[in-house]
């Protein structure tokens, strides 16, 4: 499956006319694992959130397995995953298994076999013993798993993790790294926490609405460390 | 934190009652109670629903709690309500509010969210001939549900963050980062649903 971005740019009104935040980039992920780095308001969430089509180009193409998100969202929305930083955002039904639930209703019409399925996403997690706990009396790593699940229920292609590990203490931001990793989805992961990023196949260092480093993530973690 | 949106299991007849009729039964009785008029008719509609939440076996505890959410706007409507048109009006109108808090809370209490999902889809599938989109209004009916508590744990963070800086008494330094945080969330849960792909139509 192909992502690709060809002279996009994002521009936002503000007060006095348009704010450039992402200046053209062309691009093509391959890679399994993409880590997108950069310091904060640097456009990292806007060329992630343009891969599911949360964000539009104002100009340029992106295309996602020859798929449109202007165009085709609903479409490239199935194929790709999107779970956020702050995972309280993101759930939104009452219990653990009913919120996976709610991810899995336009797949699965018949409850019992919703109810099942959901068991079965949740047990994958390890979260088959909170099925039936609220979703406000988990932890804070407890929560982003079971976010991530809701997304990974719905079995995209690819999965966009927006800083998915920066609300978390050391313990849970390893377990949320390590299961991110090991996912046999692709991935494009936009974190702060460069280790991680280490860990992928290739990474991308944005700032300042520009991708100004590009290649294997070593590389570019070594060279956002020596020039910030 | 026990509230409306808190399932609490139980083997009662409450319980075993399909969604549909519970959503029929509590639709029909919150009418009842706004047509009905008087200040005694107010507290018989309070005391049945106070009786249905006893029998729901949800407690003391969770009744106070429900409560407790609307307990300053029910004292302020109670006080303003008497000041502009007597007692009897102000027992009304809050016995009224009261009244249809706890009815609520009986079937939130008695009833999973997505138990009431699948009965509002079923209820209103025949309606989808004349463009009604089913699964939509059952996702606006939960996200309605879940909105309450999360919009009562915001208020608190915020009202922790302005005691944090000695603005305990400043309403501004409280209702403002509240409305604002309660737009952002409502955005960012709207992102994340659309991430999600809930509420895409098929």
């Amino acid at each position: 499956m192909s992502v690709l971005l060809e002279e996009v740019t994002v521009r936002v009104p503000v007060a006095d006319g348009d704010l450039l935040i992402l200046e053209p980039t062309s691009l093509e992920l391959t890679e399994r694992r993409v880590a997108l780095v950069g310091p904060n308001g640097a456009g990292k969430s806007t060329l992630a959130r343009l891969l599911n089509g949360l964000a539009l180009a104002s100009s340029g193409r992106v295309l996602v397995d020859g798929l449109d998100p202007a165009h085709q969202g609903r479409e490239v929305r199935r194929k790709v995953g999107f779970t956020f930083t702050d995972p309280a955002a993101q759930l939104v039904m009452p219990t653990v298994a009913e919120d996976v639930a709610l991810s899995l209703r336009r797949t699965h019409r018949n409850r019992s076999e919703r109810e099942a399925a959901a068991l079965g996403v949740l047990t994958c997690y390890g979260l088959e013993h909170l099925a039936e706990r609220s979703v406000h009396g988990l932890s804070g790593g407890q929560r982003q798993l079971l976010a991530l699940a809701g997304v990974l229920a719905t079995e995209p292609d690819i999965l966009v993790a927006d800083e998915p590990t920066t609300l978390l203490d050391l313990r849970n931001a390893r377990m949320i790294g390590d299961l991110l990793l090991g996912l046999p989805q692709r991935l494009v992961l936009v974190t702060h926490d460069l280790e991680l990023a280490a860990r992928c196949d290739r990474a991308l260092l944005v700032d300042d609405g520009r991708v100004v480093a590009d290649g294997p993530a070593q590389d570019v973690v070594d060279h956002y460390r020596v020039t910030t | 934190m026990s509230m409306i949106g808190d399932y609490r299991p139980g083997a009662t007849l409450l319980h075993r009652l399909p969604a549909g009729v519970k959503l029929l039964g509590m639709l029909v009785a919150a009418v009842a109670t706004v047509a009905a008029r008087g200040w005694a008719a107010s507290l018989v509609a309070l005391a049945v629903a106070a009786a249905l939440l006893a029998w729901s076996g949800a407690g003391l505890r969770v009744t106070v709690k429900a409560l407790r959410g609307i307990a300053l706007v029910a004292v302020l409507l109670f006080a303003w309500q008497t000041w502009q048109h007597g007692w009897p009006r102000a027992v009304e109108t809050v016995g009224d509010i009261v009244a249809l808090v706890l009815l609520a809370t009986v079937l939130t209490a008695t009833t999973r969210v997505q138990d009431i999902l699948d009965a509002i889809t079923a209820g209103l599938r025949p309606l989808r001939r004349v463009g009604v989109d089913a699964d939509r209004v059952a996702l606006a009916f939960a996200l309605t549900i879940r909105a309450i508590p999360a919009t009562l744990e915001l208020a608190v963070e915020t009202r922790q963050a302005a005691q944090a800086r000695g603005l305990e008494r400043s309403l501004r330094a409280r209702l403002v980062p509240f409305v604002i945080r309660l737009v952002a969330r409502a955005h960012e849960t709207g992102a994340a649903l659309h991430a999600r792909g809930v509420g895409d139509r098929d």
